[in-house]
């Protein structure tokens, strides 16, 4: 068995809205391996986009403690997870998220311009096959490519985990295909655990471990056997 | 270069008008601070120099006559390094080709001719030769204005002689920088001239031949000029000193004083309000775009950008327009400050101008813009800095709506939904509205502190051309004289209305307060000449006593019914206490009179003039003015209505100039806060607006929501403005009220109208630029993009 890169135990994250507190998350353990990819599913609003915020260092659980290889990242300053996110984390957001003002090119460069070891911005959006639309800016582009051009901002650090909300949300399934196959490429080529938050069942047969979310709790780990190629899901 | 500078860049240009229009505001403020201060160093500095090199004397004083002997002991009083003795005394001109009758200041020029004090500096030609009694060489200004060159000659009535006089050369003077014909108002170089001619021919001219009467002494540096002044006077005493007096008294300095003044004045009250409002404009222009790029600001920090170098990003935006401001402003200023600095040196007949603008000013300048503008925006940027990453990338909630009393008022008053939505919107921003207001208002009260003057000033020629002077010309004559010389004047062509009038040189005392004055007597029931009392009605001067101006009387410290100690310096120079027998407001001079048969009666005299006021038929003036020159026993005629033409045409010529210059300010300032408000509100109402017309709206309906709200924003500016104008407008009469007139307070409703009419035009047609970009809106993609 692998090593283990992410542990969590007993995190809870409640949001105070006043009259209500909602339970984001009730207590959740985990973990997760190196060089895996992992599929999170469960229903809207069971938790997955907050478990991933306090697993990439975006926020802070309300209690409970998170380790990455042997840091602990609640023990954390702002500052520390500042730096933290900057040289292990690439994220991929479901909107994309990309810089209208900056072209393809530009808006990978924002994350290499930062990061301890990047590859060239051209390189990265080479990998993700954008290597011809490198000058185009975000409203020049489809969704697909922009998503793309997101993965390829997100792993041009070369990050030690890649965390992606719901990446081909926005996408139809051919191009969602072309955006999981890059991210599958991703994790074999380089090793980067890579965890994907989907509400599509069906993505869940290119993982190497799903784990249902039910509640702000997980309800089951599942381990696949046999992994699908992207091209091979249909949706 | 980096990804996020390019960012920085990019986004730059995307905002380049409402950068640009913050950035003139801001220009505005540099430039200013640049001119006043480079103005004021100019003009200091070059007084120095000028002062310096020409050997400006520290100490004057005027006497009837002395002897020449009486140098030597002027010059044993301690701390005195040069004595100056000369003649002076004025003569009327005859000038070819003008039948005007012009006065001339005529002053000995050393038989050394080397003069050791006030040296003129020779502009053309060269100094008169002391042998010859017909050379002389006259200031400038003179020169210029009567297209005089050496080799040019005029005559002049010396002495009851008409002489001829030729030019040799023209000169400036660190003593007649500013030059004022006696009774006049304001220069006039063409009916005033400075005169050097050899001692002899000065001293042949006014009997003065072993004597003087005016003296100019030079200290040592650092020797205090009371004593001095004090010494002097002592010795000057038995041959009728008028009293002596330091280079702070002297017209030219005294001048130049208050003009520093004003510029000291300009340059600490209207920089500052300009930063402010441009402050201002980049807060309101940055907390909006922190609104619109939260998500960015989200995902910078999602992929490590730290909080410092966020908050630099946002700070570095409000830089950009800093620089790009203070660099208009840099070169404006310098500009401005260059053409003014020279337009000074005409004005004051300066030779030259030292002009340079040190770089701390620049420096200063700068940092000031530089540290405004930062200080808008950091509270925006520290909310970028601080946005919980995980919160900024989710759409922020919609802002709280909450039914209100004003609500119901609104529903129940039966306003259209779209004016429901304008007011709501002023509602929901309350200080944000009001700061908008605020920087309208302060446009507004721009203009008004600025044009209210022409009123004030029409009061103040109305005044004293129509109601106190209404006399057509004064004649002035060189010694008091019997007032049968009335009919003398009646006589003379074109001559109606005559009038005798009196004035003599006292010193007033109470204490240790004093005050030299120009005592002003006349008999009761003038017509002409008139004193008026704090109603406007015309008073006499009641016998057995004196009246004062109340800004007289205050600077004495005297009331009604007091004892004032009164030394005459012109005749038997003695000293009487009399009554104050009243006071009068009045706007300008420090006036005191005494009836005409009551001061004659102290003389122990029969009653005697020096001015005769007349009123003339036009038609015969040329005639009066050839009759005129050939009285040797006059000095000058004072032509009131020409007086009362170059007062109005140099009080014209700046007040349109200044005019121009704060109505363009409060344009620029209108135009940067109601094109950035007006684009701030488009950019939070477009998917409001967009999702209205696609209800159906039309572009009209649409319009009115964008202009209705900016108009009443500055519809509500407009009592603030003129609340404001009106008391910048006070402020702005107390502080040019000064020992010589004050400025009386006219605020009429249309300068309030013409301060709101220039605001709202120039916001309705900024509102009206940005409005064009509604025409624009892309339905579609408004309602696709995710705010
Ligand atoms: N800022 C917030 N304030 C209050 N409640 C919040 C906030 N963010 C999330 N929540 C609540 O926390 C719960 C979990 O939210 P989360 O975004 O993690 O769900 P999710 O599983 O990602 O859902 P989805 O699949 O719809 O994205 C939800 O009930 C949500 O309403
Ligand atoms: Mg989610």
């Amino acid at each position: 068995m692998s090593e283990i890169i992410f542990r969590t135990e007993g995190i809870t994250k409640v949001y105070d809205t006043g009259e209500v507190k909602v339970y984001a998350l009730a207590g959740v353990d985990l973990e997760l391996f190196k060089g895996e990819l992992t599929v999170l599913l469960g229903p809207s609003g069971s938790g997955k986009s907050t478990l991933l915020n306090i697993l990439g260092g975006l926020d802070h659980a309300t209690e409970g403690r998170v380790w990455f290889d042997d840091t602990e990242l609640t023990e954390m300053t702002d500052r520390g997870l500042t730096k933290y996110r900057r040289d292990h984390v690439g994220f991929v957001f479901q909107f994309y998220n990309l810089v209208p003002s900056l072209t393809a090119r530009e808006n990978v460069q924002l994350v290499t311009d930062v990061a301890p070891d990047p590859m060239p911005a051209e390189e990265a959006l080479g990998l993700v096959g954008l290597g011809e639309r490198m000058d185009h800016f975000p409203s020049e582009m489809s969704g697909g490519e922009q998503q793309r051009v997101a993965i390829a901002r997100a792993i041009a650090k070369r990050p030690q985990i890649l965390l992606c909300d719901e990446p081909t949300g926005a996408l139809d399934s051919t191009t969602g295909v072309q955006v999981l196959e890059v991210l599958r490429d991703i994790n074999e080529r380089f090793g980067t655990t890579t965890v994907v938050i989907t509400h599509n069942a069906e993505i869940q047969r290119m993982a190497h471990r799903v784990i249902f979310f039910q509640d702000g709790k997980i309800s089951e780990t599942r381990v696949n056997t046999e992994r699908l190629a992207p091209s091979e899901i249909a949706w | 270069m980096q990804a996020i500078d390019r960012k920085l860049l990019r986004d730059f240009q995307r905002l380049w008008i409402q950068a640009i229009a913050i950035a003139l505001v801001l220009a505005c403020g540099v430039a200013i601070l640049l001119t006043s201060v480079g103005m004021y160093v100019a003009l200091s500095e070059t007084r120095t120099a000028y002062y310096e090199r020409n050997r400006f004397a520290d100490v004057f004083s005027h006497t009837i006559r002395a002897p020449l002997s009486l140098v030597p002991e002027i010059a044993q009083i301690e701390g005195v390094t040069g004595v100056e003795p000369r003649i002076s005394g004025h003569a009327i001109l005859d000038i070819p080709g003008r039948t005007r009758t012009a006065v001339g200041r005529i002053l000995s020029f050393p038989e050394s001719s080397n003069p050791t004090l006030n040296v003129p500096l020779l502009i053309e030609g060269w100094f008169p030769d002391p042998t010859d009694t017909n050379e002389i060489m006259v200031n400038a200004p003179f020169a210029e204005a009567n297209g005089f060159h050496p080799g040019d000659s005029f005559s002049a009535n010396l002495s009851g002689q008409k002489r001829s006089l030729t030019i040799v050369g023209t000169a400036q003077s660190p003593e007649f920088i500013y030059t004022i014909g006696p009774g006049a108002m304001m220069p006039d170089n063409e009916a005033f001239g400075i005169i050097w001619m050899s001692e002899r021919a000065a001293a042949a001219a006014f009997d003065m031949t072993g004597a003087f009467n005016e003296v100019a002494l030079s200290l040592a540096v650092g020797t205090a000029t009371e004593p001095v002044i004090d010494a002097l006077d002592e010795l000057l005493e038995p041959f009728g000193g008028l009293g002596a007096f330091d280079r702070t008294t002297h017209p030219t300095d005294a001048f130049l004083d208050a003009e520093l003044n004003q510029l000291k004045g300009m340059a600490a009250i209207l920089p500052p309000i300009f930063f402010a409002i441009a402050g201002f404009l980049v807060s309101m222009v940055m907390s909006r775009i922190i609104a619109l790029e939260r998500s960015e600001i989200g995902l910078l920090k999602a992929v490590g950008y730290t909080n410092t170098e966020i908050c630099l990003h946002y700070l570095m935006l409000a830089g950009l327009i800093a620089v790009v401001g203070v660099l208009i402003g840099w070169v404006a200023g310098t500009l401005l400050a260059r053409t003014l600095a020279w337009q000074y040196a005409q004005f004051f007949n300066f030779p030259y101008v030292i002009f340079h603008v040190s770089y701390w000013v620049y420096a200063a300048a700068g940092l000031a813009g530089l540290a405004t503008t930062s200080l808008g925006a950091v509270q925006s940027a520290l909310k970028a800095a601080n946005l919980a990453p995980a919160v900024a990338m989710q759409p922020p909630a919609p802002p709280r709506f909450k039914r209100s009393v004003i609500d119901r008022a609104m529903t129940a008053m039966r306003l259209t939904q779209s004016t429901i939505m304008i007011l709501r919107s002023v509602l929901r921003w309350p200080v944000r509205s009001l700061l908008t207001s605020l920087g309208l208002a302060l446009a507004v009260a721009a203009v008004i502190a600025s044009i209210f003057i022409n009123d004030s000033l029409d009061e103040i020629v109305d005044l004293t051309f129509y109601q106190t002077n209404r006399q057509d010309a004064m004649l002035l004559f060189a010694e008091d004289v019997p007032e049968t010389v009335l009919e003398d004047v009646r006589n003379l062509p074109g001559v109606m209305q005559v009038e005798g009038q009196q004035f003599h040189t006292a010193i007033l005392r109470n204490g240790h307060r004093t005050k030299r004055v120009a005592i002003d007597s006349r008999r009761p029931g003038t017509d002409l000449s008139r004193v008026l009392d704090d109603q406007g009605e015309p008073i006499d001067v009641p016998p057995g006593g004196i009246l004062l101006s109340r800004r007289l009387a205050n600077h004495l410290g005297v009331k009604d019914g007091d004892q004032l100690e009164t030394e005459f310096l012109s005749g038997r120079r003695e000293t009487f206490e009399l009554t104050v027998i009243g006071l009068v407001d009045q706007h300008l001079g420090l006036g005191a009179y005494v009836d005409l048969e009551y001061l004659n009666a102290l003389f122990r005299q029969a009653p005697q003039i020096s001015t005769v006021n007349v009123t003339l038929d036009d038609s015969q003036i040329d005639a009066l003015h050839t009759a005129i020159k050939d009285i040797p026993s006059l000095t000058g005629i004072i032509e009131m209505n020409v007086n009362r033409r170059s007062f109005q045409d140099t009080i014209e010529n700046n007040i349109v100039v200044m005019n121009t210059i704060y109505i363009a300010i409060a344009v620029m300032i209108t135009v940067g806060v109601s094109y950035n408000a007006a684009r701030i509100q488009l950019s939070e109402r477009a998917r409001e607006l967009a999702s209205l017309r696609i209800l159906g709206f039309g572009r009209g309906d649409v319009s009115y929501i964008l202009i209705g709200e900016m108009m009443l924003i500055a519809l509500i500016a407009q009592p603030i403005g003129w609340l404001l104008g009106a008391w910048i407008a006070r402020a702005m009469t107390n502080a040019f009220t000064s020992d010589l007139y004050a400025i009386p307070l006219v605020l009429k409703p249309a300068v309030f109208a013409t301060g709101s009419l220039v605001v709202l035009g120039t916001a309705f047609v900024s509102v009206m630029i940005v409005r064009r970009r509604l025409d624009r809106l892309d339905l579609v993609s408004v309602m696709k993009t995710r705010e």
